[in-house]
């Protein structure tokens, strides 16, 4: 390997691309883009729940229930309806999300310690929000009516269970997708960079004229490589730069670390592009299959949105091929957790491992086609 | 001249049956459009799922009481919380949280069990793995639950007073088990049908003028309305199929309920595919080779799905980006597949969000079909 050779065709390489616009959008556009985009269209904190209040009882303590609703700040009181007739058809009709439906005779049951029933009817179609919803209702309930029964007296539950949230106090949402974020994009990115770059030389006929020249096959791969890997890693930089000073998301974990993590998986996710590049000589058919091998997969089997642990096995299983899982591990653990190698080190060897088959098919494949 | 401008629907008929011919005769192509889409809701039906059961658990019980052991059982009863440790050292917790082998840490104090005989209220720490804050939020308020009931059936026991509480009944409609699958396969269907709309319609296109086939048109007696309608009618064809393939796989295999007549998805299944096509069509008025097609389409289908409810709430996103969603088709036409599975819901409950796809189906159609015949015209 000739330092002088491969440093040629990195160069020819980056003249190549520079010259392609819609490549250098992909390349510096896209990932702020991304970013701006998940990072301020996607939440799923639910708050504000609009909901339907039925309230048969009229009276001092029904009135309290209900604006214990509202000031917890997770409900507004979107309408005060005074049949559950109607209630339902606000519910089908997608006004509210929830009804709580006070029976007459709410305070008397309460007063006479009877304990007394109250309804919620929830829109069960978004089970996530609903799932949240009902949880929340139930705390709020299950507070009001302490304190109701006991005329207003704090008084300490039984049990008292003191959560903790650790890595993300606030849970915020946005704390979650900005380091997955950072995974995906640079799945997306690599990916579609380099599906291109043997495909194109195959169909513009310069591959002959490569294997005329005396470069070998890893420089040719390497220097196809390092441009990207270059890209790669500003794009990294920017997008870790713009998440923690936009979206305020902590990085609780060492930089360092993340730049050595970062360079494994580009150098893994770039050889496969390549491969694929190479495997299929076409620059549309090159882009398709590095869209559904790899972005699709990073996007949903990365544990970026869903979590692995609620797939089924036999996808769970899956998502272990998937680079990117390990990639998206990294980072939240670095970013969120603020661990080191102590704990990363297994999902280091593996992209590492990746790494190596990534280099290893595209200068195999490569070497199949100059011969032939 | 006023004789070629008319329609001749024997023409379209021809051209029709031909691109119908072409589009079944390459394996690899039907393959894509009958395979593939199976395939990807199989896939995405699977991923796509935001239940939060069997939460791993590190469990750290320091008062070690058939009181503690009470409270460990509720947690695992309860279907939500399954133990994955135990250990008496909280530093294990820390490290099965950080190594991410568990997402929740209990945390049982000594006199725990004193402290509840005494009546003095007993504490318990619930430590939650943020990094998944929706999965946090909803473990945290199932244990929540799990600690107040407890609580108060242990009270009640105990022989302390216990004041008769409000009990909250819930009942969730449409979806009474509260599984995400029945929200999110539908939606599925209606993505993946986009995606069909625009490959066969921007992709086909672009190739069709990369190999110069689309110049052969031009010379034929077809006129330029003509050669739209022999392009797109295949292919909503294609894609009205897909779209009953994967609904009736959706049905069958995951047991979405399906509780809307038959027909009723078809009027807004119409439109959505339409608005697909017209996309489409603008996307291959955009791009000279089927590489650049291909990344325009990934450029709108992004922020398309992004803004259509899918995996997020609309209503839990900022102001400018909800007003962004009214013009996304997907949007709408989501709410109905969704409303139409689960409410049973039929085109005249649904009325709004069928005439904003009306209204998005013809805006972009008629751009696309000026664009379209200017570029095929020079």
């Amino acid at each position: 390997m000739d330092p002088h050779r491969l440093w040629a065709m990195a160069r020819k390489e980056w003249i190549q691309l520079r010259r392609d616009p819609r490549s250098m959008i992909l390349a510096f556009v896209l990932p702020l883009f991304l970013l701006l985009f998940f990072g301020y269209a996607i939440t799923w904190d639910v708050d504000d729940i609009p909901v339907a209040v039925v309230d048969l009882d009229r009276t001092a303590a029904s009135r309290e229930l209900a604006e214990a609703f509202v000031a917890s700040g997770y409900f507004t009181v979107v309408e005060q309806l005074d049949s559950e007739r109607s209630a339902e058809r606000a519910l089908v009709l997608e006004e509210v999300k929830g009804v709580l439906t006070v029976p007459a005779g709410y305070e008397r049951d309460l007063r006479a310690g009877r304990g007394a029933d109250v309804q919620l009817l929830l829109d069960g179609s978004d089970a996530n929000t609903a799932t949240i919803a009902q949880n929340y209702a139930d705390a709020i309930v299950g507070r009001h009516a302490l304190r109701a029964a006991l005329g207003g007296r704090e008084v300490t539950p039984p049990i008292r269970l003191e959560p903790r949230t650790w890595y993300n106090p606030d849970l915020e949402s946005r704390h979650m997708i900005v380091p997955g974020l950072v995974a995906v994009i640079m799945s997306i990115i690599a990916a579609m960079l380099t599906a291109l770059t043997i495909a194109r030389e195959w169909e513009r006929g310069t591959m002959e004229q490569l294997a005329a020249t005396p470069v070998g096959r890893l420089e040719v791969v390497l220097g196809k490589l390092l441009p990207y890997l270059g890209i790669g890693l500003f794009d990294v930089a920017i997008t870790v730069a713009a998440g923690i000073a936009i979206f305020g998301t902590p990085l609780n974990g060492s930089i360092l670390l993340l730049a050595v993590m970062t360079f494994l998986f580009l150098v893994g996710a770039l050889g496969l592009g390549i491969f694929i590049s190479a495997a299929v000589k076409s620059q549309v058919l090159a882009t398709q299959v590095a869209m559904v091998a790899t972005y699709l997969p990073a996007l949903l089997l990365s544990g970026f949105l869903f979590d692995i642990a609620s797939m089924p096995r036999f996808l769970q299983g899956v998502t272990f091929l998937v680079p990117a899982r390990y990639f998206v591990t990294v980072t939240r653990g670095i970013f969120l957790k603020g661990v080191g190698v102590g704990v990363l080190w297994p999902q280091a060897l593996l992209m590492l491992g990746y790494a190596a088959l990534g280099l290893g098919l595209a200068a195999r494949v490569f070497k199949k086609e100059l011969r032939g | 001249m006023n004789e070629e401008r008319k329609l001749s629907l024997l023409r379209i008929r021809r051209m029709v049956v031909k691109e119908i011919r072409q589009l079944l005769r390459d394996p690899m192509s039907k393959r894509m459009i009958f395979g593939a889409p199976i395939i990807q809701l199989l896939l995405f039906g699977y991923a796509v799922n935001t239940d939060v059961r069997n939460v791993s658990t590190f469990l750290v019980d320091h008062d070690r009481t058939s009181e503690s052991r009470r409270l460990v059982d509720a947690f695992t009863a309860s279907g939500y919380f399954r133990v994955i440790g135990r250990s008496d050292d909280p530093r294990a917790l820390a490290s099965a949280l950080d190594h991410g082998d568990a997402k929740v840490g209990l945390e049982i104090p000594v006199g725990y069990a004193a402290d509840l005989a005494a009546g003095r209220g007993a504490a318990v720490q619930l430590v939650v793995d943020g990094a998944n804050s929706n999965t946090a939020t909803v473990a945290a308020g199932y244990a929540a639950k799990i600690a107040q009931e407890l609580g108060t059936r242990v009270a009640a026991r105990s022989g302390t007073p216990v004041p008769g509480g409000v009990e909250l009944h819930s009942r969730a409609w449409f979806n009474p088990s509260l599984e995400s699958r029945v929200y999110n396969v539908p939606a599925v269907i209606g993505v993946i049908v986009l995606l069909m709309c625009l490959l066969l319609t921007a992709l086909a296109v672009v190739r069709e003028r990369e190999l110069g086939t689309l110049d052969q048109l031009r010379v034929s007696p077809l006129t330029p309305a003509e050669l739209i309608l022999s392009k797109t009618i295949p292919v909503a064809l294609v894609g009205l199929v897909d779209m009953g393939l994967i609904t009736i796989v959706a049905r069958l295999w995951f047991d979405v309920p399906f509780r809307g007549g038959p027909l009723d998805l078809l009027p807004a299944a119409i439109l959505y595919i339409l608005a697909g096509l017209a996309v489409g069509l603008l996307i291959s008025t955009w791009s000279r080779t089927q590489q650049e097609a291909f990344m325009t389409m990934f450029l709108f289908l992004l922020p398309a799905i992004i803004l259509s409810g899918f995996f997020y709430p609309i209503s839990s996103m900022p102001t400018g980006f909800r007003w962004m969603t009214l013009l996304n088709p997907v949007r709408h036409f989501l709410e109905v597949v969704r409303a139409v599975f689960l409410k049973g819901e039929g085109v005249a409950g649904l009325w709004t969000q069928h005439l904003a796809l009306a209204a998005i189906a013809a805006g972009a159609m008629t751009v696309a079909v000026r664009r379209f015949a200017r570029s095929n015209a020079d």
